[in-house]
């Protein structure tokens, strides 16, 4: 139990963690193989917040999430929820933990459970939690539904009778019921149709202000993140690459695998689509069972190849160190994370980013 | 949004639901029709067997073996007793069975399964070789046994069919089981903080039950059957209790009277091909549920 009387800005803290699994039948963990889905990360959410967590499928971003919601126990390292570690509670403290942080998964169409109402499904936490009487509970289900926008009449149906959006709002509804400090959620609208995407992150957001929430948001698409997250922690290969304040990041990236990230992501321009440079990065991502020695980028590094193969690289795995730059803040695991600030294909993504078009090689650019 | 408005539209909208479910269960086809039909009559017949049938035990020696007549709509047995009335009532022991077996056998299979399945593991491994070793028994031989061992009561024969039988849904189920447990709903639960005993009980197992209800019905058919075959076997439900198959086996001994053989042999594939002809309903009930 902590003794500070002030309130901790933080509200997790996740120390050294690793999740490996037995790959392979018959095999543990102990025994020599296992895939290092998640190894070695450490970050905080600071209440309030929104932390995204970006990255390729496969680089432990997910099981990250199911860590923190002890869906998963770490293989190594800690996880604090509100200065409590989520290893060393009673399932009767984790009960109690658990009405604090709630989850929203991807797939609205399977983690509705489809032989319950609307109405059952989202009291079932305050029936899980014994919060108030059944009729206490029927009204809290028609707050709700009328918080994410659902019609009162929904509560009868069950969820094939509604489209993907508004099931991923039964499933907000569902969330939102125990009043939680937190909610992690796993790419939450990269299932739904493009025009549907905008109001759920709008009600996220607005969720967000009315009920001081704090938020663990996993995605892939990186104008999303940009546009509700706070900061941004782009994970590869089961470690955090960058740690950095969202418009920072997306401003001055300083990982070469973050600004191949960002060369990627497709921008409303046609014409800057066109012309633009995107890094392409070669070769797949190494197994999680056999990650690369040193720096576990260094296979696919546009940087490295740059700079002659340094053998750094391939020896030392770089700490996630303070950004050194001029304003920048943040923190960033690259050896060489001025090489990246100084590179044209940096300020050509950058350049995609913003939708200005390159007019000069050397031109400065905005801050 | 009032607590009392909101009820309101529950109950509104609830029926809804039990109407769509009614609905798929209607016969449509000429078969399913007939099914329902020869069922509902058969039970009708034979629940309000003391009302339309005389004495099933009075033995009348003189007219034994005799063909139908307006006292016997059906004849009579070697002992002269009326076939119309020991058909009814070898109906009941057969409703009985046929009832009593699922329910037992479906029971203990389900719950065992759903451990198996949702425990996984070690403990998954044990409890599924403990099934092997049922099912590497023809069920009938072990049915045989059990009842042999047991003694001829309606309640043994019972025991003895549930015990060949509840494996099949042990491994049905957990099949199941371990489909739904993997889907997000049920993590999402687990996220919520439900323990592994409501997981498993409130939100696995609902889902879990698709393909069992088909087989369920249809099973009723094949209890009923198992039945008579032990009757048939002479291990069945003891004499003088009137029972299809026991009734069969009597009759063997008198093949040139063929009333009698054909009596209970009728009535037992009437009743078993009707049952699985409306079974067929079920099945398209839960291929059309969407919710499945």
């Amino acid at each position: 139990m902590s003794t500070e009387q002030v309130v901790s800005p933080v509200l997790v803290e996740v120390q050294d963690l690793r999740v490996w699994f037995p790959a392979g039948r018959g095999s543990s963990t102990k025994t020599g193989g296992s895939i290092k889905a998640v190894d070695g990360i450490t970050f905080t959410v600071q209440r309030g917040e929104t932390l995204g967590l970006v990255g390729e499928s496969g680089c432990g971003k997910t099981t990250t999430a199911r860590a923190v919601l002890k869906l998963l126990d770490p293989t190594e390292g800690r996880i604090l929820f509100d200065g409590v570690d989520l290893s060393t509670v009673s399932r009767r403290e984790l009960r109690l933990m658990r009405r604090r942080m709630q989850p929203v998964f991807q797939d609205p169409f399977s983690s509705l459970n489809p032989k319950r109402t609307v109405a059952r499904i989202i009291a079932e936490p305050l029936v899980i939690h014994r919060q108030g009487t059944a009729s206490e509970r029927r009204e809290r289900v028609g707050e709700l539904l009328d918080t994410v926008g659902l019609p009162p009449d929904a509560a009868g149906r069950y969820p094939h009778a509604f489209s993907g959006g508004q099931r991923q709002r039964i499933a907000i509804a569902r969330a939102m019921a125990l009043r939680p400090d937190l909610i992690i959620a796993d790419e939450p609208v990269s299932a739904l149709d493009v025009s549907i995407r905008a109001q759920i992150l709008n009600l996220l957001s607005d969720l967000q202000q009315e009920f001081h929430l704090t938020y663990l948001v996993i995605a892939h698409d990186l104008a999303l993140v940009r546009q509700v997250t706070d900061r941004v922690a782009v994970m590869y290969l089961g470690k955090i690459v960058e740690l950095r304040p969202t418009e920072d990041l997306y401003r001055r990236p300083l990982h070469p695998y973050t600004v191949a990230l960002l060369s990627s992501a497709p921008i409303p321009d046609t014409e800057a689509e066109a012309t633009r440079r995107r890094i392409v990065l070669e070769g797949d991502v190494p197994s999680p069972a056999d990650p690369p020695t040193g720096c576990r980028f260094n296979t696919r590094c546009w940087l490295r190849r740059k700079l002659g193969d340094p053998e750094i690289c391939t020896t030392q795995a770089p700490p996630l160190a303070q950004v050194q730059d001029h304003g920048a803040s943040g923190v960033v695991a690259c050896h060489f994370p001025e090489a990246v600030e100084d590179s044209p294909e940096r300020r050509e993504t950058l350049v995609a980013l913003t939708g200005s078009r390159v007019s000069s090689p050397d031109q400065e650019l905005p801050d | 949004m009032t607590a009392g408005r909101l009820r309101r539209l529950e109950e509104a909208v609830a029926p809804t639901r039990f109407a769509t479910t009614m609905e798929s269960l209607r016969p449509r086809t000429f078969l399913e029709f007939y099914g329902v039909g020869v069922i509902v009559v058969m039970v009708t017949a034979i629940a309000a067997a003391p009302l339309i049938a005389p004495d099933p035990f009075a033995q009348d020696l003189p007219s034994a073996l005799a063909g139908s007549s307006a006292d016997h709509w059906l004849g009579t047995d070697n002992l002269g007793r009326d076939l119309w009335s020991r058909i009814l009532y070898g109906g009941r022991v057969s409703v009985v069975i046929g009832v009593f077996v699922l329910l037992t056998a479906g029971a203990v299979g389900v719950l065992y399964g759903a451990v198996s399945g949702y425990a996984g593991g070690m403990v998954d491994a044990v409890m599924m070789r403990i099934v092997d070793i049922f099912l590497s028994f023809p069920s009938i031989m072990l049915a045989l046994l059990i009842s042999a061992a047991l003694g001829p009561t309606i309640r043994n024969v019972i025991i003895a069919i549930a015990a060949a039988w509840w494996p099949v849904y042990a491994r049905l189920i957990r099949g199941q089981v371990i489909v739904v447990k993997e889907r997000e709903f049920v993590t999402a639960s687990r996220a919520l903080g439900a323990g592994p005993m409501r997981n498993l009980l409130w939100t696995v197992l609902p889902n879990s039950f698709g393909v069992m209800k088909t087989i369920f019905v249809l099973d009723i058919g094949y209890a009923i059957l198992a039945g008579s075959t032990l009757g048939f076997l002479g291990l069945g439900v003891s004499a003088p209790t009137p029972e299809w198959g026991y009734m069969i086996r009597e009759a063997l001994q008198y093949p040139t009277h063929w009333w009698f053989i054909l009596s209970p042999g009728l009535a037992l594939l009437l009743f078993v091909s009707a049952i699985n002809f409306a079974g067929g309903i079920v099945t398209r009930s839960v291929h059309e549920d969407p919710g499945r």
